[in-house]
C-alpha cells in the first residue's frame, strides 16, 4: 500500500473509532460539534504560544544586535588609539555574538511561518465549522436517525480528517516551540550568568575592553601632561636652578603611576 | 481524486494526474524504506508540487474525505515514517 494511502488510513481509523463512541447520530453531530470548538480554541492558543516565543526572540536578537554594534564601536576606536590587539579582540567577540544572531534570525524565520501556517489552519477551520454546524442542523431537521447514519458518517469524517490535520498541526508547532524555547532559554541564561556580560553591558560601557580603550586615553592625557611639564620644567630649569627640577622629577612620576588602568576606575565612565 | 496535503488544504485532481502522482508517491516511500534522506526531501517537494499545480484547490468550508493524504511539505523523513505507522503523530 503506498504512502499517501497509509497516511489517510492513520487518519479514517481515528475518525471511526470516534464515532463508534456515539450512538445516536445526533449525538455524534453535537459532540463532533463541540470537539471541534475544543480544536478551535487550541489553535489559537498555539497561534499566541508561537507568537510570544517569536517576540523573546526578537528581544534577544535586538540584544545582541546591540551588544555586536558596540563591539564595532570598541574596534574602531581600539583602531584609532593604534591598539590593533584590543581591535582583534573586539571583533573576535563580535563573530561569536554574530553566529548566535544568525542561529537566531533562522530560528525566527522558522517561528514565522509556524505561525503563519497554524493562522491559516485555524482560518480554514473556522470556514468548516461554520459548514458543520450548517449541516449539522438540516441534518437534524430532515432526518430520522436511522436515515441521519450515512450522511453523520460523510459530514463527521469530513471534518474529523481536518481536525486531525489541525492537530497534528498544532502539535508540530509546540515541538517546535518548545525546543526554541530551550535554546532561547539557554541563551538568557548565558546572558544572566554574566559569561556574555562583557558583550552586552550596554549601558555603562563598564566591559575589559572599555576599561583598556579608556585607560589608553587617560594614558595619552597624562603622556600630553608629562611632556607640558617636561617642557616647562627645562624652561625653569634654565631660569630658577636646581631646586624646583628635583620637585618635578617626582612630580611627573607620580602622575604616571595613575595612568596604570587598575588605579584609574573613574575613567571609565568615558563613553566608548 | 481529492488529495489533502497536511497543514495546506484539499485538491480535486483529475483522473490524467492520478497516475504520475502514484509514481511519485512509490519513489517516495521507497525513500523512506531505504532512509534515504538525500532523496527523500526532492522526492516530497515533487510529490506535493504535482498536487499544487494540477490540482484544483477546494474551498475551505468542504466537508468531504479526502481519498489520500499527503505529509506536511516540511515534514521530515522519521516525521513521514511515523505518519505512516501511526506512531501517535495523528492526535485522537
Amino acid at each position: 500500500m503506498s504512502l499517501m494511502q497509509r497516511i489517510r488510513l492513520i487518519f479514517s481509523a481515528k475518525a471511526n473509532k470516534a464515532l463508534d463512541r456515539a450512538e445516536d447520530p445526533n449525538e455524534t453531530l453535537d459532540y463532533s460539534y463541540q470537539k471541534m470548538l475544543e480544536m478551535q480554541q487550541k489553535v489559537r492558543r498555539g497561534v499566541a504560544d508561537v507568537a510570544t516565543s517569536r517576540k523573546r526572540l526578537e528581544l534577544q536578537m535586538k540584544q545582541l544586535q546591540q551588544g555586536s554594534d558596540k563591539l564595532t564601536n570598541q574596534a574602531q576606536t581600539a583602531l584609532a588609539q593604534g591598539r590593533e590587539d584590543l581591535a582583534r579582540e573586539a571583533l573576535t567577540r563580535k563573530s561569536g555574538i554574530s553566529s548566535q544572531l544568525v542561529d537566531l534570525q533562522a530560528q525566527h524565520a522558522q517561528l514565522q511561518a509556524e505561525e503563519e501556517k497554524l493562522t491559516l489552519a485555524s482560518q480554514r477551520l473556522t470556514a468548516k465549522i461554520e459548514a458543520f454546524r450548517t449541516k449539522k442542523e438540516t441534518l437534524k431537521a430532515t432526518y430520522n436517525a436511522a436515515q441521519a447514519q450515512t450522511r453523520v458518517t460523510e459530514a463527521f469524517s469530513g471534518i474529523s480528517e481536518e481536525m486531525g490535520d489541525v492537530g497534528l498541526a498544532v502539535q508540530r508547532a509546540e515541538d517546535k516551540t518548545a525546543q526554541m524555547q530551550a535554546r532561547a532559554g539557554a541563551i538568557d541564561e548565558l546572558i544572566a550568568s554574566g559569561a556574555l556580560e562583557d558583550q552586552l553591558s550596554l549601558g555603562g560601557g563598564g566591559d575589559d575592553i572599555d576599561r583598556e580603550l579608556a585607560a589608553l586615553s587617560s594614558g595619552s592625557d597624562v603622556e600630553a601632561e608629562l611632556a607640558r611639564l617636561k617642557a616647562a620644567s627645562a624652561t625653569g630649569a634654565v631660569t630658577a636652578g636646581e631646586a624646583p627640577k628635583a620637585i618635578d622629577a617626582t612630580g611627573p612620576a607620580a602622575v604616571a603611576d595613575q595612568a596604570d588602568p587598575v588605579v584609574q576606575p573613574a575613567e571609565t565612565e568615558e563613553p566608548s | 481524486m481529492i488529495v489533502r496535503i497536511l497543514g495546506e488544504g484539499q485538491w480535486d485532481l483529475s483522473d490524467e494526474h492520478v497516475e504520475a502522482l502514484n509514481a511519485l508517491d512509490s519513489a517516495l516511500e521507497r525513500t523512506v524504506e531505504a532512509a534515504d534522506h538525500d532523496a527523500f526531501t526532492p522526492g516530497l517537494v515533487a510529490l506535493l508540487d504535482v498536487v499544487r499545480r494540477q490540482g484544483t484547490r477546494l474551498e475551505d468550508d468542504s466537508l468531504v474525505e479526502s481519498d489520500v493524504i499527503l505529509p506536511p511539505s516540511d515534514a521530515s523523513l522519521e516525521e513521514v515514517r511515523a505518519l505512516m505507522t501511526d506512531e501517535g503523530l495523528v492526535p485522537d
